[in-house]
């Protein structure tokens, strides 16, 4: 079977269709960024992008992919290695202590700006609420994600 | 029977961490009781000999071959750059950031200029490395500092040398030696060859700079690995392959000390995926081997399918039965019974008769588990005679010498490739996962990368303990506290000594500020591994003792603040290890101050103040909460004083005060790990909730600015979080909690 994975067809041979994406990026595919927390989809730090939606790959069969467009962390900077505002903003703000669970908190940062380019404080909690930082830096996290949905915002002249 | 043996971590936990809190447990008075209808083997109480605690000097180290200079196993500069090395295992708490930028201070290079590495494991090189007690700054300042000063001064030297002048003429800035009579500047690259071939001098003897003019320290700087975190490259354990690496997981007793009886081995060969499966025996070690069926794959799926297909017999004679119920049944018999005294200063029994008031509180709290996000792994190949291992542990130079013992070889023969952690909290500190994955390597004959699930994680856990307190205390006419009685109940895994982080000793606050004080200890025989836990002791002591602190300023009818500085009272030090009660006030009043202490509330809205001290740590927290009629309960705000000397990375350090305060609020609220029939009732993240966003509160954060020695912050922030939450509560409801988690007596998260 084909899939396609930040931009790329990539040929995954006869792979059991039960078998949960996170498992497939990780050993079939050497994509390590999404993390694996609890295999329940309560912790969140599988987060990926499926058609820009954030999904939990550990609970994701990777027979449900079908043709649509998976996006990992490894996938979101441009082809000249340039990083997305989100990702600036992680590094400028020192978010992670451990950083284990900060792939799935970008990644769901990232569904949540591309869905809702100027979220209220109340919005990005909600969708930020998937995630689990067993190190407690939610408030960098919203931080990080307020100042990346500004930058986007000034970029693209006020969000016109 | 198995024996608990922790290589000496137990030790090297307790002796380094906190106040005097963790010191000599083993020499207080104990009583041992068995819990009821319970069959107990004891279990023999074999604890490795102490190790030494040394300050790591910086060790000259050959360089004069490779070209590079390298004076010391920190510094590495070549044509090519400036290369720093950090030598303890980063799990979260900055230190693969904080111990270089004490290099780069006095080494005086541009922090731009600087690419950081991880060292290797070598404790001849670079003393003890591990993560544990909030140490790394306290125990590698000073030998940092050198090993930076020693570089820099022997590339001023060779500039020296260079231009013909004296070494007196020249100055350094920005990786940069100037000698500013001529203008002329050199590069500490430009520098690195003739660099090499200097003596190394005597670290003693280099000058140091002073704190003035440090142009590092202090500031902002950002996580050395944070671009590549964002860019999702392998860092982690989890994140490790080797050529021809297959994939290990292994199935455990639910009952710890069960043994496997038989299971269907040749039905999981016969799986698709399945290079072998097998029986792995426990080396008789809780601490390091635990025994159960292992299976071997070609893709961690196949492994964990093959994992859900095992049939187990398992041998439970003498495996667990702990129960938590029955535990806490015992407890509540045994509060009203004295038990041996810890310390008895004073005389409580008289101060009680002649007080005014007296207040009396039954304290409890839940076994909690670490619940770092990363479960265990460890990637280890066996070939030779000769062991690899690539393990995200926290403490490496133990995991190699009980990985030797495990698959028969000597110490020497094992190279530890330390990996990033996802999250510590002491779990790292044991290595029985590092022991798993050498032993399954070892009998498959190729490199495997071991993975426990979540359930496994939550299953074989070294938990916080539980315990329980019966307080008492009294107050006389002025309202001054007058005696305090700390009846405490506790859990041994050996029989001998009260399980790592649940011993109490005679310095537990408010020890050596009260005339009359007793403590009693009495421990429960547990089987479940315990051991140490985010700020090991004082993560619970603080819970009890700050909020029964406030139950006495309560019926003494006096300000909760006005009581807490009385008791610290004139400054002094407490012992050479113990707080200085000047500090103490300093942050107690600096929280007050910042929070608006006293200011007039709205009908279900309060306050809680509380201090402690802990890892050298000065540490105030001031909670704002609300209570709503179903008893949810709104954080609005900590205001958090912290006095722990000089600030290393000012970023990295109030993150980890906003971390310690949302795992505290965490673990107050929800977090509890209970037991029946010696199984784990909590199997995965739906039945252990941690925090999330939606409910962290907005946290302030305030450094006092003190000359003392700078103190580690991996932990003393969060004891001082749960009382200063539960005073508040009830501020705002007039209701005294004395449950942890609190959910037990209703209070919800809103």
């Amino acid at each position: 079977m084909n899939i396609k994975i930040n931009g790329e067809s990539r040929d995954l041979g006869d792979l059991d269709l039960r078998t949960p994406l996170l498992w497939v990026l990780r050993d079939e595919l050497n994509l390590v960024g999404a993390k694996y927390g609890c295999g329940i989809s309560q912790c969140g730090a599988c987060t990926i992008l499926v058609n820009s939606v954030a999904v939990k790959s550990c609970s994701y069969p990777v027979g449900s992919v079908g043709d649509a467009d998976v996006t990992t962390i490894e996938g979101l900077a441009d082809s000249d290695g340039e990083l997305t505002a989100v990702q600036k903003a992680w590094i400028d703000l020192d978010v992670a202590q451990c950083g284990y669970c900060q792939s799935g908190q970008v990644m769901a940062a990232e569904a949540l700006l591309r869905a809702i380019p100027n979220p209220s404080d109340d919005q990005i909690d909600q969708a930020m609420a998937s995630n689990i930082c067993r190190c407690g830096t939610y408030i960098r996290i919203r931080d990080a994600v307020k100042s990346a949905a500004n930058e986007l915002a000034t970029d693209v002249g006020g969000g016109a | 029977m198995t024996s608990l043996n922790y290589d000496g971590i137990a030790e090297i936990v307790d002796t380094i961490t906190s106040s005097r809190e963790e010191l000599n447990n083993a020499s207080t008075p104990l009583r041992i009781v068995k819990l009821d209808r319970r069959q107990f083997l004891k279990m023999t109480g074999a604890v490795g000999g102490g190790l030494m605690l040394s300050f790591s000097a910086p060790k000259a180290i050959a360089n004069k071959d490779t070209g590079a200079f390298q004076p010391n196993g920190y510094v590495k500069i070549d044509s090519s750059g400036i290369v720093l090395y950090a030598k303890n295992p980063e799990i979260g708490q900055g230190v693969k950031t904080s111990l270089p930028m004490i290099v780069a201070e006095e080494l005086d290079a541009a922090w731009e200029d600087v690419t950081v590495e991880q060292s290797r494991i070598d404790q001849a090189a670079y003393g003890m490395q591990f993560a544990g007690g909030s140490t790394a700054i306290p125990m590698n300042w000073t030998a940092l500092r050198r090993a930076g000063a020693t570089a820099r001064s022997m590339l001023v030297k060779a500039a020296a040398n260079r231009w013909n002048v004296s070494v007196d003429a020249l100055t350094t800035e920005s990786s940069e030696v100037i000698h500013g009579s001529s203008g002329r500047r050199a590069t500490y690259l430009e520098l690195a060859n003739e660099a090499a071939a200097l003596d190394v001098p005597n670290g003693d003897s280099v000058p140091l700079k002073d704190p003035s003019d440090f142009h590092i320290l202090g500031r902002r700087v950002t996580g050395v690995d944070n671009e590549a975190l964002v860019r999702g490259e392998p860092l982690f354990g989890i994140d490790q392959t080797v050529p021809g690496m297959k994939y290990a997981v292994c199935q455990k007793c639910a009952a710890i000390g069960g043994t496997v009886k038989s299971a269907n081995l040749e039905d999981i060969k016969k799986m698709s995926g399945i290079v072998d499966a097998f029986v792995l025996e426990g080396n008789d070690n809780a601490g390091e081997l635990l025994p159960g069926v292992a299976v071997v794959a070609d893709s961690t799926w196949a492994a964990l399918e093959a994992k859900r297909a095992l049939n187990i017999e398992w041998e439970e004679t003498g495996a667990s039965t702990d129960s938590w119920s029955d535990a806490i049944n015992e407890a509540e018999r045994l509060r009203h019974e004295p038990g041996p005294r810890v310390v008895d200063i004073g005389n409580v029994d008289t101060a009680f008769a002649n007080s005014v008031k007296q207040a009396s509180g039954f304290y409890r709290y839940a076994f909690a588990s670490h619940a770092q996000l990363e479960p265990q792994n460890c990637t280890a190949s066996f070939s030779d005679g000769k062991l690899e291992l690539w393990a995200p542990t926290q403490t490496p130079g133990a995991a190699i010498m009980s990985a030797a013992r495990i698959v028969g070889i000597q110490p020497t023969n094992v190279t530890l490739h330390q990996k990033r952690c996802g999250g510590g909290f002491g779990r790292r500190l044991y290595n029985d996962f590092v022991c798993e994955a050498a032993a399954i390597a070892k009998h498959v004959g190729v490199p495997v990368k071991l993975q426990w699930t979540r359930e496994d994680d939550m299953a074989y856990d070294l938990y916080r303990a539980g315990g329980f307190h019966q307080m008492h205390g009294s107050v006389d006419e002025n309202g001054k506290i007058t005696g305090w009685r700390n009846r405490f109940i506790t859990f041994t895994n050996d029989g001998n000594r009260p399980v790592s982080g649940g011993g109490i000793s005679p310095g537990v606050f408010p020890g050596g500020l009260l005339e009359n004080i007793r403590v009693e200890q009495t421990a429960l025989e547990w089987k479940n591994r315990c051991a140490a836990w985010r700020a090991p002791g004082s993560n619970v002591f603080a819970f009890v003792v700050g909020s029964f602190l406030h139950e006495l300023a309560h019926i003494a009818g006096r300000d909760h603040l006005e009581v807490l500085l009385e008791v610290l009272g004139e400054p002094r030090q407490l012992g050479p290890r113990g707080m200085h009660t000047g500090r103490a006030a300093g942050v107690v009043e600096l929280a007050a101050e910042k929070a608006g202490w006293g200011r007039e509330l709205e009908e279900g809205r309060g306050m809680g103040v509380a201090f402690y001290y802990s890892h050298a740590g000065h540490i105030a927290e001031v909670a704002d909460v609300s209570v709503s009629e179903d008893k949810k309960v709104k954080v609005h705000k900590v205001t958090v004083a912290a006095d722990v000397g000089p600030i290393v990375n000012l970023s990295g350090a109030e993150n980890q005060v906003q971390g310690s305060v949302v795992d505290g609020i965490s673990t107050m609220f929800d977090l509890a790990v209970s037991f029946e029939n010696g199984r784990v009732q909590q199997t995965n993240f739906d039945k252990y909730s941690m925090m999330r966003m939606p409910s962290a509160p907005e946290i302030d954060v305030h450094f006092v600015r003190s000359d003392y020695p700078p103190t580690g912050l991996g932990e003393p922030a969060f004891p001082p979080l749960a009382p200063a939450v539960y005073n508040a509560i009830f501020a705002a409801t007039g209701q005294r909690a004395r449950t942890m988690p609190i959910s037990e007596e209703g209070f919800t998260l809103a």
